[in-house]
């Protein structure tokens, strides 16, 4: 049996995330970090200055989609990883209903969660359809190797749509880094990979339960 | 262009106003191109390579008289030659010299992220500032006349200056300078539009009842202008485009997505600060910890024994 994790003093603990799936997730976070920034600096002149934190203008705009292909590919690999985790069920539609016992911090009042909430399958989902047309229209105006290949009508409408999905998904990491900040013990799921009890129980019910009648059969 | 010495009244990703004080007391230039004296001797062409020092790469004759047949980095005007066939039956040999429009809106200006890389001079002049461009293409995008092109050896934008530097100091274009049947002219656009009416008259007086100016309002007009004459279709000439103005598209990437995104990513931000101080944190408490314990031990029992 596996070495039972435990903290400094004590207490056990629950793994949710390992270290590959730890990686794999910060690479994409960084990668989000720098096409965001960089993107940001092209799309509106009061952000123009994050152009220097890239070495310039020039820079910028070579780096920018290289940014976003190394994000792609690395949020794919997330993708696969938690695809099955991520599947909607039962009580999702009435927790998203309860969306205001949820900002509240009412949990006890909402159905038991399993290993997702609906929120967070939400932005699963979410974060799958902007990577992907950010991908399509990214291609579409990456003027030094594929723009050439499309008609100017495609390329306006590329842009626009880049710049939509990019602000949906902007917006979308906001909730999801302030999600973070505000339940307490998150931050450990994705930095050292474990949770407590007490967290899994208030936050996910239902794969607390799960978790623990598995544990007693072993 | 760096060196410049006109007045700026416009810059790229710039939101404030540049100095503006000085105008020009004549009003904008404009360079007016008469299609109907244009004998497609290409002088201008040359002119142009000579007084900017752009040598474009030799070409091959693609079997029409276009060469280069399309502008580029190097080419920043080319003769557009089409046969017509007119209603009588004959031939018509429509020259049209392409190159930047000057538009009073600039669609490449508006698109442009790189603040200082396009201007617009108080005269109306259009101006790509090399050094400070970031080669990102966003100006083809906007150009409803497709004219800006990306040089691959330095991923710069290029097209007509309108030799903003000869007409810095009260020179005409190298076009106009050298054009042999004056089927370009310069000056104050006020003069120019003056001019043309003349033209128009006397060639609808010769036949042409369409003749008229080409400057089109969708984009402001522009600081070149056509005298054709088949203003009625300007298509006819290669291609002109008969009511260009910026793409509904652009106007809304480059008007108000930017400061509706800018507003809703400060304000998901600002949500979650003001949710954060008002709500507080969602914390588990020592007491649901030693819960979560008990229940974990309830719960493998329960497992055993089942």
């Amino acid at each position: 049996m596996k070495h039972e994790l435990r903290d400094k003093d004590g207490n056990p603990l629950i793994e949710r995330y390992n270290a590959n799936e730890r990686s794999n997730h910060w690479i994409t976070a960084i990668c989000f970090v720098l096409a965001g920034l960089s993107g940001l600096a092209m799309f509106h002149p009061v952000m123009a200055w994050l152009a220097l934190l890239f070495g310039g203008g020039q820079w910028t705009r070579i780096l920018h989609p290289f940014f976003g292909l190394v994000m792609f590919v690395a949020f794919a690999v997330l993708v696969v990883r938690f695809w099955h985790h991520n599947q909607f069920e039962p009580g999702d539609k009435q927790w998203l209903k309860q969306i205001p016992d949820v900002l509240n911090g009412n949990e006890h009042a909402l159905p038991k969660v399993g290993r997702y909430n609906a929120g967070q399958k939400m932005l699963f989902f979410t974060l799958i359809a902007c990577m992907v047309f950010l991908l399509l229209t990214g291609i579409v105006i990456w003027r030094a190797w594929f723009s050439h290949l499309f008609p100017i009508g495609v390329i306006r409408l590329s842009a626009v749509l880049h710049a939509f999905f990019a602000f949906v998904i902007i917006v979308s990491i906001i909730v999801h880094v302030y999600a973070g900040i505000w339940i307490k013990g998150t931050m450990g799921a994705m930095v050292r990979g474990t949770v407590t009890y007490g967290w899994v129980r208030k936050h996910h019910p239902r794969w607390f339960e799960q978790l623990m009648r598995d544990k007693g059969g072993r | 262009m760096a060196l410049q010495s006109l007045d700026i009244k416009r810059v790229s990703a710039t939101t404030v106003t540049p100095p503006t004080a000085r105008s020009p007391v004549g009003g904008s230039v404009a360079k007016l191109i008469d299609a109907s004296k244009c004998i497609g001797c290409k002088a201008c062409q040359t002119a142009c390579m000579e007084w900017n020092d752009i040598r474009d790469e030799v070409g091959v004759n693609s079997g029409i008289y276009d060469n280069p047949t399309d502008l580029t980095p190097k080419s920043w005007t080319v003769m557009r030659f089409a046969e017509h066939e007119n209603e009588d039956g004959n031939l018509e040999w429509l020259i049209r010299k392409d190159g930047c429009m000057h538009c009073e809106d600039p669609g490449c200006l508006k698109a442009c992220p790189a603040p200082g890389a396009i201007v617009q001079y108080a005269n109306g002049i259009v101006d790509f500032q090399q050094e400070n461009c970031i080669g990102c293409g966003y100006c083809v995008t906007g150009c409803p006349f497709d004219v800006p092109r990306i040089s691959k050896q330095d991923n710069r934008a290029y097209k007509c200056t309108l030799c903003s530097d000869r007409v810095a100091v009260g020179q005409e274009p190298a076009c106009v300078k050298t054009c042999p049947t004056g089927a370009i002219m310069f000056g104050t656009k006020e003069d120019m539009k003056t001019h043309a009416a003349e033209r128009i008259e006397d060639l609808k007086e010769r036949g042409y009842q369409n003749a008229g100016l080409y400057d089109p309002a969708g984009v402001g007009g522009t600081h070149v202008m056509y005298v054709l004459h088949h203003a009625n279709k300007p298509s006819l000439y290669s291609g002109l485009r008969d009511n260009p103005a910026i793409s509904p598209a652009v106007a809304i990437w480059k008007g108000l997505a930017k400061p509706l995104a800018m507003a809703g990513m400060a304000a998901a931000a600002l949500a979650g600060l003001f949710h954060y101080t008002r709500v507080g944190p969602n914390e588990v408490s020592r007491e649901e910890e030693a819960e979560a314990l008990a229940e974990a031990k309830r719960l493998q029992e329960d497992k055993h024994e089942a």
